[in-house]
């Protein structure tokens, strides 16, 4: 039943969406406005569809009908209700669908706020962003069919992988899915201003704030991933340069890249190809990262004919491709910058820098990431390069992009003279050189940290520098106090000093990076009941192992009393959860979490009599520094996008970030 | 400003050629080749200390793991050879008998694989279980340390 009706209503969707594109495009061509308000409707009506099939798909999923392959596949049961709503995105059918629903959800919200305004670039819009579903219906109603039946129908289903059962998981993937469908705006508006012609300012003063916001949620979905892997895995670390993590990363360093040289063309009328050159890379790459983890093709270079959802999805990117640098190709003759670069030594020169220096290093990550198929179809040979290789590439690349956020920010635009260098990076960079020596003295003596503190101190020495002269020159003007001025300059140039906010939030997760993936110790050793481990400063204690009923699952536990020079910590508890029809255990790590350190333990095996148990400790120096500098970023970015009128608006009542 | 052009036209080719290098020396050093188990036992003699993956399948009853000296031994098949591997330290929670696993170590000259990483392969599709399974029958397994109390 709710197999057909789901089947039906993709299809009903996949029509209506590809009715809205060509009553967009027909409308604009025969100036048609019956004809548009048509394709308007249309992008409501498909938009209803589509929630009407989340909704379905969800009903199946809370009432376990596991008649359906889907629910079969991830849920079961005894799950909580929340799992099994989160089952919707816990595996690929039901994700497409949740993309799908929010691209349909963003395109209704393009449509109802910029309908009366835009009129020559928003059929074009319109129909770019349905045809971006049209892609998505048609995976569903022709490749991955979320309401696929399954038959014997199980008496139970397999569960949600549990490791996607914590709460983390019910936002993670939101957040990723959120940032993709906010960048393929921008993508719209850039189709649209080349295909009518109109390629002033104008498309990327609209969409400035949707690729703020888009950007925004893809970084907090990075972050919150890392966190995730962090606190669940039980392998101490955040980040493995998988494929799986590379495909979200690509994308945003693009994006990053976006965003800073969209500043070149507002100001300068610079760099307007390279603009719709990085927003069209950055939506490509976010298919291609999909095609990549889904399509099986990683697993063999010929795996990925074996399903239709990788050739679909590459056909899909080809025809992005083609289209937009067709496009690109026939206006190349009216996109012409009007100014020149006059100096190495500006402002513009260190925006460019940046922009060379992300997408260098979105071309070394997908290099990485594609390394083993190239080798296997070019030489016949697997070949993979590890995390030595991305690491050995992308540190460097990290410095500099830090050194450049010092720069960039402060240096004069046009051409910077000596006397402008010398007042603004002297401090910055005698500040940095003090406070290295310091570390120095008080023993961090190893050559990569102290290289990355000097440059990020640089980096935070410039922007506090830049932050006091212009509170000091504000309060001597207006007569202010300090922190009035502070808070009128925050709120006065907002796009400014929000995005200062959210280069600290980077550098602070990059120390974060640094000092715990340099001073990280870790010890595994098998202990007897009493026994202990010493690790650093700490002392942990085995006192034996316990196992007890979870509503999912049974988990199995160790005691353990951690002290740290003799002082007691209390108990840790790391642990293995055995769950019904999953042959192997699964973490449950226990840690201290601290802002300075923190000490993460797991059990990674273990002797039934339970007189014995190996355990698995770390340190991980200043890890915390990455979660905080996220949330720094986090502050950053609503501080440069919330407008004038709305903040006031704000303390009434709060609006959704439509805006 | 011809000049000017030129300027940023080096500095472009410097960036571009240290990226090039950054990248050319960092997949030089970085580089492992992957082998099925069969490839592994014919080339064994020229690969021997050089670092390589081999991805197989965990033979059923191989695995033996010390714990005192978190020695785990475990031979990975192609269904055609099998290599013998050693790992310090514990496997990862998807490593079980019968599954796929792709190791990353040398070959060592005294006949085996040294591992040092572990990367267990799990998969997504759907497969009904063959003997289904109940919370009640994983508690049984751990019923000399089970409490009843609710931590």
């Amino acid at each position: 039943m709710i197999s057909t009706l789901g089947g039906f209503t993709i299809f009903l969707a996949l029509g209506v969406a590809l009715y809205a594109v060509i009553a967009a495009i027909a409308g604009a061509r025969a100036n048609r406005e019956d004809w548009l308000a048509s394709s308007r409707n249309a992008v409501l009506a498909h938009f209803c569809l589509v929630t009407l099939a989340i909704f379905l798909l969800e009903y199946a999923l809370v009432t376990s009908d596991f008649s359906l392959r889907y629910v079969a596949n991830t849920s079961t049961r005894g799950s909580l209700t929340r799992y099994k709503i989160a089952g919707l995105w816990g595996s690929l059918e039901g994700s497409i669908l949740l993309w799908e629903w929010l691209q349909a959800l963003f395109a209704t919200l393009v449509v109802a706020r910029y309908s009366d305004r835009h009129r020559e670039l928003m059929p074009y819009v319109q129909a770019v962003l349905q045809g971006i579903s049209v892609f998505f219906l048609a995976l569903m109603a022709f490749g991955v069919n979320p309401f696929a039946r399954v038959f014997p129908i199980p008496p139970d289903g397999r569960g949600l992988n549990p490791l996607l059962e914590v709460t983390d998981m019910l936002v993670h993937p939101l957040l990723l899915y959120l940032g993709y469908v906010g960048f393929s705006i921008p993508f719209a508006f850039a189709m649209a201003a080349l295909i009518t012609g109109r390629l002033s300012d104008e498309w990327l003063t609209i969409t400035r704030r949707w690729t703020v916001v888009a950007w925004l949620f893809l970084t907090c979905g990075i972050f919150y991933g890392g966190w995730w892997s962090y606190r669940t895995l039980g392998w101490g670390g955040y980040w493995a340069w998988d494929p799986v993590e590379n495909a979200s990363f690509m994308p945003w360093l693009t994006g990053t890249a976006f965003i800073h040289s969209v500043m070149i063309q507002e100001r300068k009328r610079m760099l307007k190809v390279w603009n719709l050159l990085l927003i069209t890379l950055t939506f490509s790459l976010v298919i291609f990262g999909t095609f990549l983890t889904r399509s099986g093709i990683l697993g063999s270079v010929h795996a990925f004919a074996d399903g239709p959802v990788g050739v679909m999805f590459l056909g899909f990117l080809t025809l992005v491709l083609l289209f937009s640098f067709g496009l690109i190709a026939y206006r190349s003759d009216r996109l012409k910058g009007r100014g020149e670069l006059d100096s190495v030594v500006s402002r513009e020169s260190a925006f460019l820098l940046n922009n060379l220096v992300l997408v260098g290093i979105c071309f070394t990550v997908f290099l990485g990431t594609v390394f083993p198929l190239l080798s296997e179809a070019l030489r016949g040979a697997k070949v993979s390069v590890g995390t030595p290789y991305f690491n050995r590439v992308s540190v460097p690349l990290g410095m500099s992009l830090v050194l450049l956020m010092g720069i960039g920010p402060l240096i004069a635009w046009g051409r910077a003279s000596l006397n402008n260098l010398r007042r603004n990076f002297l401090k910055p960079l005698l500040a940095a050189v003090l406070g290295t020596a310091l570390l120095y003295g008080l023993g961090v003596h190893e050559f990569p940290a102290l290289l990355a503190f000097l440059c990020c101190f640089f980096a935070l020495g410039a922007i506090v520098f830049e932050f006091t002269v212009a509170t000091r020159a504000r309060a001597r003007a207006t007569g202010e106090s300090r922190v009035a001025a502070f808070a009128t300059l925050l709120l006065k140039s907002r796009r400014r000093y929000g995005g200062l906010i959210v280069h600290v939030g980077v550098i602070v997760a990059i120390i974060g990076i640094a000092i715990s993936s340099i001073y990280k110790v870790e010890h595994e050793q098998t202990l007897r009941v009493g026994e202990s481990l010493t690790i650093g400063r700490y002392v942990i204690r085995f006192d034996g192992l316990a196992a007890g009923e979870r509503p999912t699952h049974v988990l199995v536990w160790a005691n353990l009393a951690a002290t740290k020079d003799g002082a007691s910590l209390g108990e840790l508890t790391p642990g293995q959860r055995f769950y019904p029809n999953q042959q192997s255990p699964f973490a449950s790590v226990d840690a201290r979490y601290r802002w300075n350190e923190d000490l993460y333990v797991v059990l990674s095996a273990f002797e039934r009599d339970g007189k014995s148990a190996t355990i698995k400790a770390m340190i991980n120096p200043m890890i915390s520094w990455i979660w905080i500098g996220g949330a720094i970023i986090l502050l950053g970015v609503i501080v440069a996008v919330l407008p004038e009128r709305r903040l006031a608006m704000l303390a009434l009542r709060s609006r959704p970030q439509e805006a | 400003m011809k000049g000017g052009q030129v300027k940023f036209l080096v500095g472009g080719a410097i960036v571009a050629a240290a990226l090039g290098g950054l990248v050319y020396s960092g997949v030089r050093d970085s580089m492992v080749y992957f082998y099925t188990p069969s490839e592994l036992m014919q080339k064994r003699e020229q690969v021997t200390g050089k670092s390589l993956r081999v991805g197989g399948m965990v033979v059923n009853g191989s695995v033996k793991w010390d714990p005192q000296a978190l020695l785990l031994t475990f031979q990975l098949t192609d269904g055609n050879s099998t290599v013998s591997v050693r790992h310090r330290g514990t496997a990862p929670d998807l490593f079980k008998e019968g599954a796929g696993a792709v190791v990353e170590g040398a070959w060592s000259p005294e006949g085996y694989l040294r591992s040092s990483t572990i990367m267990a392969k799990h998969s997504e599709e759907y497969k009904p279980p063959t003997h289904p399974e109940t919370l009640e029958s994983k508690k049984a397994v751990f019923r000399s340390i089970l409490k009843e109390e609710k931590k």
